[in-house]
């Protein structure tokens, strides 16, 4: 349909967190000094950024629009993580060929069964772990959290107590040379997967009736269903939708890590809160923002710094809710 | 005389401990704009909610059409051909005016008559169409919660309080664009504290007080009737005329 005329006012974008990601990089390349390696730690810092949006993308959607606090999260990062890197290991063949075509005859089933088998946990932990606590925070926080323990001793039996190494597939090794720069060929994969799923998520969100009814319904259930929409469904759906993406993301990490423990989904989980509350609780777009300006302080402090890189996004975090309490992106509840 | 589009019997609602409607007994004829009054805290915003199952009814039975809808849940009974527009008017802020719109249109995109109709009534709709709901005036924000309840054909339309905080000129156009509403069949029940607005539309009346129906009958029974305006109404008449 369209704007009928007379249309006067469009919606435009809050330019203002894009122009602070674009001065924190800037003001880094003063501070770090050497073009080549302040080009290394951004690209370092999107790749961490973008694959922590991946994880916490579905997250956030799930407290905007359910209002569920799934400690548990982190559990279908692990599982992604362990499902991604057995794939590649069951088609090793492919995956140690010298074509990325053969290659990605390791990576697409090892992403694609990640996502499934993070996205069926998903929906059994909404059907019996997260349904009968809908509206009470403290038993979603304890019962999600006893899910996730009982879940990760279930993986340590399957998968065994032991780091799992995770061979990256051969042309996804090393560095292209630029220059005398040396820009990791895993990372840009890792940039370039981030920004379609955010593609892909705004796409959903802002052209589909089903975005639409996901964006509304973060705002108001109430209002949602009493126009005829059971929303109920939609939860489950991006419940789901969810945990798959935490399990894309968690095979991502694991091939970046190079390796797998049950801790590798929980020991995101303070880095994924805090990308999630910077962003603005149900805002994807406060997601993606977050989690860039995130991966790339973690970076540059981490390389000014080391001593402060601990503490510097829960820094980061003060310094953004103290500017924007409500979140970079705040979604509008009423 | 009217048949009955939608029927109250007996219905109690209780919200945790506070038992709140008490056995309300309500019709309201199809076509006709039927007005809900009462003092504040009567039960009237809870008699809407509980008929579109946003609070159950614990006891009684609620009646639409043909069919008994009391224990149906809210997308159900929606989709019979119920619009609400809520005191807090529900509008999504984060939405722009067409998305708003294209939401509460069940059966497809909204019809261009439908729209160009509306916009005869809300300009601001047409104006701001692309202006996420958010950024609109209280006003606007009323004609938009409005438009969404009647952007498609509906057989009830459920409104709360919707002169509520309004502007003396936006309160006239809105009763305009209801006494065009009521031209197109479409039964509506409307609870009101400005009298003026009441007696303007209404074509049957409803009183509530604590919880209960007090009082039923013709609109215009009770605006000639300075008594039972008294006597039903008190000092809730006198303070929103």
């Amino acid at each position: 349909m369209s704007a009928p005329e007379g249309a006067l006012v469009s919606r435009r974008l809050d330019w203002r967190p894009p122009a602070l990601i674009l001065a924190i990089a800037l003001g880094s390349l003063v501070l770090v000094g050497n073009p080549s390696t302040w080009l290394t730690l951004t690209i370092a810092g999107l790749a961490m950024g973008l694959m922590i949006f991946i994880m916490s993308s579905g997250l956030t959607l799930v407290f905007g629009l359910m209002d569920v606090m799934n400690f548990a999260h982190g559990l279908f990062i692990a599982l992604g993580a362990y499902v991604g890197a057995s794939t590649v290991k069951l088609f090793s063949a492919a995956a140690s060929a010298d074509s990325f075509l053969a290659n990605l005859g390791a990576i697409a089933p090892a992403v694609l069964a990640a996502m499934l088998a993070a996205g069926l946990l998903g929906l059994f932990f909404e059907r019996v772990i997260v349904r009968p606590v809908y509206g009470d925070h403290l038993k979603q926080i304890l019962i999600t959290t006893g899910g996730m323990i009982v879940a990760e001793q279930l993986i340590l039996v399957l998968w065994g107590p032991d780091q799992i190494p995770v061979e990256r597939p051969a042309t996804l090794r090393g560095s292209f040379l630029v220059g005398d720069m040396a820009i990791e060929k895993y990372r840009l994969i890792a940039v370039a997967i981030g920004l379609a799923v955010f593609a892909g998520m705004m796409l959903l969100l802002n052209r589909t009736k089903i975005g639409l009814l996901i964006r509304a319904g973060v705002e108001n259930k109430e209002m949602v269903e009493a126009m005829g929409y059971r929303i109920r469904r939609l939860f489950v759906g991006v419940f789901v939708a969810g945990s798959a993406l935490a399990g894309l993301g968690g095979a991502l990490w694991g091939m970046y890590q190079e390796s797998v423990t049950v801790h590798i989904g929980a020991s995101m989980m303070v880095l994924i809160f805090i990308v999630i509350i910077i962003g603005g609780l149900g805002s994807i777009g406060g997601c993606f923002a977050g989690a860039v300006l995130v991966g790339l302080v973690a970076n540059y402090v981490g390389y000014l710094s080391p001593k402060i890189a601990l503490g510097s996004n829960i820094l980061l975090m003060v310094l953004i809710l103290l500017w924007r309490p409500q979140g970079l992106y705040p979604v509008g509840k009423s | 005389m009217a048949e009955n589009l939608l029927s109250l019997s007996g219905v109690h609602t209780h919200i945790g401990h506070y038992h709140i409607l008490q056995g309300v007994d309500l019709v309201v004829p199809r076509g006709e704009l039927t007005m809900l009054l009462g003092r504040n805290g009567a039960g009237k915003t809870t008699a809407l909610r509980t008929i579109l199952g946003l609070w159950s009814a614990s006891a009684g039975a609620i009646r639409f059409e043909d069919s008994d809808i009391t224990q149906r849940d809210t997308p159900a009974i929606a989709n019979l051909g119920i619009a609400y527009v809520p005191e807090s008017m529900g509008i999504f802020a984060g939405l722009t005016v067409q998305e708003n719109l294209v939401l509460a249109a069940r059966r497809g995109p909204p019809e261009e008559a439908r729209l160009d109709w509306i916009f005869r009534y809300f300009p601001p709709m047409k104006k701001f169409w692309d202006l996420p709901a958010g950024n609109l005036s209280g006003g606007q924000k009323q004609m938009l919660s409005i438009s969404r309840a009647i952007v498609e054909p509906r057989k009830l339309v459920l409104i709360d309080e919707p002169t509520k905080g309004l502007a003396p000129a936006i309160i006239n156009n809105l009763i305009e664009a209801f006494a065009e509403l009521k031209k197109t069949d479409t039964t509506i029940l409307m609870v009101e504290q400005n009298f003026h607005a009441a007696k303007s539309l209404g074509d049957s009346v409803a009183v509530m007080d604590a919880g209960r129906i007090v009082h039923a009958g013709r609109m215009a029974d009770l605006a000639t009737d300075d008594a039972l305006q008294t006597r039903l109404l008190g000092l809730s008449l006198e303070a929103h005329q």
